[in-house]
């Protein structure tokens, strides 16, 4: 175990940076997307809820390594040349923004209607209300759920090694058989992962004991 | 604080727990460990594994279920050779990557599959004799500006391989400028050549030749850059097996048989000279 430490360390260090990378704009993007999305489902307009509902049952129902594949094959065939990287990190983000939004639905759902109609009824506009009252109070009751979302979009990214994106889990494949030391190969990087997913572990848990004051 | 402190020697002593025990799979004794040769004769059978994906080597015909292939047609007639005319072969699925674990904790009794024979890799398994002299070489678009390994010397270039190949090792040190992307199979780099991922595919000319029969629009070019001899790996300690495995081998070469598996699956592949390949 040392021993591919040692030797593979820049390769290591290398995946856990590209797993971090693509982690971190997954994360921004599909929370972003999420709960765009997520507002579309409660609007009162019924075509921008089909369009919302439409977005998460495709692509929570559809493996991410099938979007990876789209977006690393088919892409560039027609559209723009991307490499693995990125194709991978856009499966990613679109994949996850499906899983948070219904996340973030079920927290606006569960937020009691009278806060919106009290804001209205203060002269609150629908966007007033929904940014500066409803929101607020629906993320402080999925931040748990919302926290495991994010470790599984780290846990995700090993979706990147079979689209060639350079992360910990394609060094763990070419070190494992380089090395030919399959079982500490692994071991190693499943380390690697505990390392960024056990502190945003913790961190979620900080911040809704936080939001729970 | 106390409370704390407690808490973490706890976690601290779970995780330890479970270093240990993983550690401790890894270190059992392993089906390998048992003779080979006298289990096969026992059960008459011999476990190959074998490429899926490789066509010419070993390519899993979806009409029937059945992987077939240069190298495939050798392990049957090794087997026969080894346990006689109703000796069986069966057949395991392996790739670049999975090959050497699965011979290790014995799912497999040997590796027929395109396998290099490298002194890295002799550190973990034995080879037999080589029974195929392949050597490396670079699979293009037709009219792409690479006609050679120089042509991809160069920073920006990518080149596309497969995860455990000998041929990602060869092509880092033969075109160290050029940034390799490793995919999981050969079907899977033929499709990142295909959506343009990178400049050419490196491997075996063997396998090569067998892309370029499917893919038509694509050619090998650059001739071959290394010598790779393929071996048969078997177990470390299998000395009986791995005998009986090198005698056989001579004996299809001394009466023949190599000669006409080399003709049935390399006869026809343009730009592939079997008669030189012949023993």
């Amino acid at each position: 175990m040392i021993t591919i430490l040692t030797h593979y360390w820049s390769e290591l260090v290398q995946g856990l940076g590209y797993t971090l990378l693509s982690s971190l704009i997954a994360l921004i993007f599909s929370t972003m997307i999420g709960t765009m999305f997520a507002i579309f489902e409660v609007l009162p307009n019924r075509l921008m809820r089909v369009i919302g509902r439409v977005y998460i049952e495709i692509f929570r129902n559809i493996p991410l390594l099938v979007i990876a594949m789209f977006f690393y094959v088919i892409i560039p065939l027609y559209v723009a040349k991307i490499d693995g990287f990125t194709a991978g990190t856009i499966g990613l983000t679109i994949y996850t923004s499906s899983f948070i939004a219904e996340t973030v639905r079920a927290g606006i759902q569960s937020v009691d209607p009278g806060q919106m109609e009290g804001a209205r009824a203060n002269g609150m506009t629908y966007w007033q209300a929904m940014s500066k009252i409803v929101l607020p109070q629906a993320f402080k009751i999925v931040i748990p759920p919302l926290g495991n979302q994010f470790i599984n979009l780290v846990k995700n990214s090993s979706v990147l090694a079979f689209v060639a994106g350079f992360d910990l889990m394609y060094q763990a494949n070419s070190i494992a058989s380089l090395s030919l030391d399959t079982i500490n190969s692994y071991m190693v990087v499943g380390g690697f992962y505990l390392v960024i997913t056990l502190p945003l572990s913790y961190y979620m848990r900080h911040l809704e004991k936080q939001l729970a004051k | 604080m106390i409370k704390k402190v407690t808490r973490l020697v706890r976690l601290l002593a779970l995780f330890g727990i479970v270093t240990v025990f993983l550690t401790a799979c890894g270190q059992r004794q392993s089906l390998s460990k048992q003779d080979v040769l006298q289990n096969d004769r026992a059960s008459n059978t011999i476990t190959w594994g074998v490429k899926a994906d490789t066509k010419l080597f070993g390519l899993m015909d979806v009409k029937d279920n059945q992987v077939k292939g240069f190298d495939v047609d050798i392990a049957k007639a090794i087997t026969k050779r080894i346990l006689g005319e109703n000796g069986r072969a069966k057949f395991v699925q392996v790739t670049s990557q999975t090959r050497i674990p699965l011979l290790k904790n014995g799912n497999i009794d040997a590796i027929i599959a395109t396998m290099t024979i490298t002194p890295e890799r002799e550190k973990q398994v034995d080879f037999s004799k080589s029974y195929f002299d392949a050597g490396q070489s670079l699979l293009v678009k037709k009219g792409s500006p690479v006609k050679s390994v120089k042509d991809l010397d160069k920073a920006g270039t990518k080149v596309l391989g497969v995860t455990g190949a000998n041929s990602v090792a060869n092509i880092k040190k033969s075109a160290p400028k050029a940034r390799v992307l490793e995919l999981s199979d050969y079907a899977q780099a033929m499709t990142a050549l295909k959506s343009g991922q990178g400049a050419a595919l490196t491997t075996d000319n063997g396998i090569l030749y067998g892309m370029a029969t499917q893919n038509p629009g694509y050619e090998v070019v650059g001739g071959t850059f290394t010598k790779e001899p393929y071996g048969i790996a078997i177990n470390k300690g299998q000395t009986p097996f791995k005998k009986s495995v090198n005698q056989a081998l001579a004996e299809i070469e001394a009466d023949g048989t190599y000669n006409r598996i080399l003709k049935k699956w390399f006869g026809n592949v343009a730009g592939f000279d079997y008669k030189e390949a012949a023993r």
